[in-house]
């Protein structure tokens, strides 16, 4: 890497860290809580907009887990889903009616917030329809992980995105809130991805899946990113720079091996497709926040007259990490 | 008591505080040193919280960073005091705050009872184990360390190379050779107090300052000069990773540690409730209820390396993904890539797939979807036919077909006239491909189809070009694939050799001869169709050469009825 690119890079990040303090005139403290934060405490950082009946499960799982503290910033929810998180004893709440797209899906905001209250944490961020998983992590705590992480100097910790599909119509069970999504929406593709490295960033760009199988089999470029790096040890020089896909400094973004060993890497469960996806998908194709021109709302909708069904006859059942890592979706790296 | 404790402590006070009391409950004397980087409040609360122990002392306080000569002074400050306070002790366990006993202590004493003039402590030369973490082993004893490895990288990787520059080297104190072992040790009295009253000391100590990692050589030396019995090895149970860095422990390894047969562990994570609940409340019912197995332990933490340096070949995922040429071949099992069989033999894939048990796919790169077995849509993995996605990264769908079905082997056809293009090179360089070409036999659809020949001349022109290009790529000095290459000519005069051949290389199921040949498809009249070509400009001369006016020899004179391969 060059120095002029190097500088490029750094000019990047400042731009990023300079959008987040613009963006974060937009966000009103509805609950502030951060007095709460110790430290060694990992956080979790969201986004979300209209999510309530997601959000018990979503709160129960990660504090399984061993997150002590959620950020999370509430985008014009209409559903009492901000109320409902204002209620909860570890929530801090921000909420805004800026534009989503105008953040940068989001990314502004919590760059914001990470800046300014988890500087030498651990920072977890997802959205309210993903679910982390890592190796061993029905046995160990999210602690056990971040600690093993410190003794071993690694600073981000990387975790592919993959899509949970139920068998049948997307929308032919309806999800209870409080209910585990993977009861529904338990399938996914094991091996139909496609890795290319990202030159510039050095992070890995992952498509494929049941997106790329179904919505995008004759546009395979569009498909959506599925490489994510959502556990950092947060410095508030960092910043992510789209969604959670990339990060600077770039460093962070080598979470994987080059030399033909496998790093330790978890899965972010994705449980976008249950019955509320329909309602989603038309809401967005009205309102064009989302990624691409909502490009993927769009060969959604594109398909949904056909009663779309993502399951195939090799779609695999989820069972648990070890099974994820038998074949080849995650790694134990060296914790053993 | 016959054994004395040395406990060094640095971090999770609350636990060493637990491990302590359950050491002096045995009625242990301990010596603890805790780490002077460690502020002045919560060391005196510790001291606090143990003061109602008896036999316990607090050594004087050193920083104790890793790699530096800290950990040596401490463990010396606090084995003297050791060895001072305590006349009965007879045998010195140097442990650190992390360390959980998994036995009753009673058995280590045991243990050491009986064998009174025995020294643990893990004793190798350089020379024997190339320990060598940061790329250094001999030179560790004989270049200058100042620099911490963690804190000033740069300048201690630039001295060193300054040193290696200019050709420092240290001299060793005579009477020394250097050995290396884990830092965690049981010592007797005798050995201990040889090395920490040697007139010598002064200068042992001035030296070993200045040798990089001395507490895992300044006693494992030492000890070599003095001891009357040395057992190298560590009654402590510590596993390392590939970076030096000590495995840890936690409460999913409880079975694993129950069935180690180690005296203590190390290192167990400080949060581990349930492994410091089991062991230090029931020791005895904790370790007795299961047959050891130590190796078991072994394996574990041995794979774990062994997957981080190398990783599963042929799988290209979100942590693993090497370059070209790293992390083994490109796939993670042998496959066979046919070429020309199908155009010749009529029934070739479904003769195969019988013949060898195993799964053969049509023309995988075929331009308008992936023909997999059966006509499937979908295989395993999820893995799609569609011909866009497949282009998308041909690399990836070989790679992945060849990960989703192992256990399976897997066979494909392959043909100029499919998109080839990319993943021609990465089959011919990835030494799990086996290939086997019939050239020229691209031209027997054409021969037989209903085409103007004008078209077929154009076809025949463009589908030779791509297989001769295609044939340099496999005889390429690049190509790491098993490679066997026929003329169409060749294969016609004894069409029992290639087949006989492949097989043998697959492997096959059933009689070791051919019960069943494929049948070959209807050539009367192609030597003349070769010609006509010719007529036309276009020379093909992939296939060998041809008779123009008879049928090829081993044809039958009727040329109606198809040709059958008969086995030899």
């Amino acid at each position: 890497m060059g120095a002029w690119q190097s500088y490029r890079m750094r000019l990047r990040r400042k731009r990023a860290r300079i959008r987040a303090f613009r963006k974060h005139f937009s966000l009103r403290p509805v609950a502030d809580r951060t007095d709460l934060i110790r430290q060694g405490d990992v956080l979790l950082f969201a986004t979300l907009r209209d999510e309530h009946v997601r959000l018990p499960y979503f709160l129960r799982y990660y504090r399984d887990l061993g997150i002590s503290h959620f950020l999370i910033v509430d985008n014009d929810s209409n559903d009492g889903g901000a109320d409902y998180l204002a209620r909860q004893p570890d929530v801090s709440l921000w909420s805004t009616r800026a534009s989503y797209k105008h953040a940068r899906f989001g990314v502004d905001w919590l760059n914001w917030l990470q800046g300014r209250h988890a500087h030498g944490h651990w920072t977890l961020v997802v959205d309210p329809d993903e679910f982390f998983v890592y190796p061993f992590c029905d046995t160990r705590p999210i602690r056990a992980l971040t600690d093993w992480l410190d003794t071993s100097r690694i600073r981000s910790f990387g975790a592919m995105l993959l899509d949970m599909y139920p068998k049948g119509p997307i929308d032919a069970v309806a999800y209870r809130a409080g209910q585990d999504p993977m009861e529904i929406a338990a399938w996914f593709d094991s091996g139909n991805y496609t890795i290319e490295r990202n030159r510039l960033y050095g992070n890995l760009w992952i498509q494929g899946g049941p997106r790329a199988r179904v919505f995008f089999p004759d546009a395979p470029k569009k498909a959506p990113a599925l490489n994510k790096t959502p556990l950092v040890k947060w410095d508030r020089r960092y910043a992510y720079d789209s969604s959670t896909h990339m990060l600077l400094p770039r460093g962070l973004n080598l979470t994987y091996d080059a030399w033909g060993g496998e790093k330790t890497s978890g899965v972010l469960l994705h449980a976008k497709f249950l019955d509320t996806f329909t309602a989603k998908a038309e809401e967005e194709l009205t309102r064009g926040q989302h990624y691409s021109a909502s490009v993927e709302y769009k060969a959604y909708a594109g398909i949904a007259a056909q009663t779309p069904d993502l399951w195939c006859k090799w779609s695999e059942k989820y069972i648990n990490w070890r099974q994820l890592e038998i074949l080849g979706l995650m790694s134990k790296g060296n914790w053993a | 008591m016959s054994v004395g404790i040395i406990m060094l402590v640095h971090t999770a006070f609350g636990r060493a505080e637990q491990v302590a009391r359950h050491w002096a409950a045995s009625g242990c004397p301990l010596v603890i040193h805790v780490d002077r980087a460690v502020p002045r409040a919560t060391y005196d609360a510790f001291v606090q919280a143990l003061s109602d122990v008896p036999h316990l002392r607090f050594a004087p306080r050193h920083r104790c960073e890793w790699g530096t000569w800290g950990l040596v002074a401490a463990t010396q400050g606090a084995a003297e005091i050791m060895l001072r306070t305590f006349r009965d002790v007879r045998h010195v366990y140097l442990a650190s705050g992390s360390c959980l006993p998994l036995r009753p202590l009673q058995e280590l004493v045991d243990y050491l009872d009986a064998r009174p003039r025995t020294d643990f402590i893990e004793s190798a030369t350089i020379a024997e184990v190339p320990w060598t973490i940061g790329g250094l082993d001999q030179e560790r004893f004989t270049l200058r360390f100042p620099f911490s490895w963690r804190r000033q990288r740069y300048l201690f990787d630039a001295y060193v190379a300054l040193q290696r520059r200019v050709g420092v080297r240290r001299r060793i104190p005579d009477g020394l050779v250097p050995h290396m072992g884990s830092q965690w040790w049981c010592l007797t009295r005798q050995t201990l107090s040889a090395i920490l009253d040697d007139p010598n000391r002064r200068a042992h100590d001035r030296y070993f300052k200045a040798v990089w990692i001395p507490d895992e050589s300044y006693f494992q030396t030492l000890a070599r000069r003095y001891s009357r019995r040395i057992e190298s090895r560590s009654l402590t149970l510590s596993k390392f990773d590939y970076q030096g860095k000590p495995h840890i422990f936690y409460d999913d390894h409880l079975q694993l540690l129950r069935r180690s047969d180690c005296f203590v562990a190390r290192k167990i994570w400080p949060f581990a409730d349930r492994l410091y609940e089991a062991f230090l409340t029931d020791q005895a019912g904790a370790m007795k209820r299961t047959e050891p197995d130590p190796a078991k332990i072994d394996r574990i933490f041995a794979k774990a390396v062994e997957r981080r340096r190398r990783g599963r070949s042929g799988l290209y995922m979100q942590s693993r993904f090497p370059g070209e040429g790293h992390g083994g071949g490109l796939t993670c099992a042998p496959y066979s890539v046919f070429e020309g069989f199908g155009d010749l033999f009529e029934n070739f894939e479904a003769w195969l797939a019988r013949t060898c048990g195993m799964r053969v796919h049509g023309h995988l790169f075929a331009p308008d979807r992936a023909a997999f077995s059966d006509g499937r849509s979908v295989i395993s993995g999820a893995l799609s036919d569609s011909a866009a996605l497949r282009d998308y990264n041909k690399r990836a769908f070989l790679t992945n077909l060849i990960w989703n079905t192992r256990g399976e082997r897997q066979g494909f056809q392959l043909g100029p006239g499919d998109h080839i293009e990319d993943v021609e090179w990465d089959i011919a360089k990835d030494p799990n491909a086996q290939i086997s070409v019939i050239s020229g036999a691209w031209a027997v659809p054409l021969f037989r189809s209903n085409a103007d020949f004008g078209d077929i001349r154009r076809a025949a022109a463009r589908l030779q070009r791509i297989e001769s290009r295609h044939l340099d790529v496999l005889r390429s000095q690049w190509a790491r694939a098993r490679v066997r290459i026929w003329t169409m000519a060749e294969v016609i005069e004894a069409p029992m050799e290639p087949l006989q051949t492949l097989l043998d290389e697959i492997g096959r199921q059933g009689p070791q001869t051919l019960a069943e040949a494929p049948r070959m498809a209807d050539l009367t009249g192609f030597g003349q169709f070769l010609q006509n070509l010719r007529n036309q400009g276009m020379h093909p001369y992939l296939m060998g050469d041809f008779p123009v006016d008879e049928a090829p020899r081993n044809l039958p004179r009727d040329g109606r009825k198809p040709y059958l391969v008969r086995p030899e």
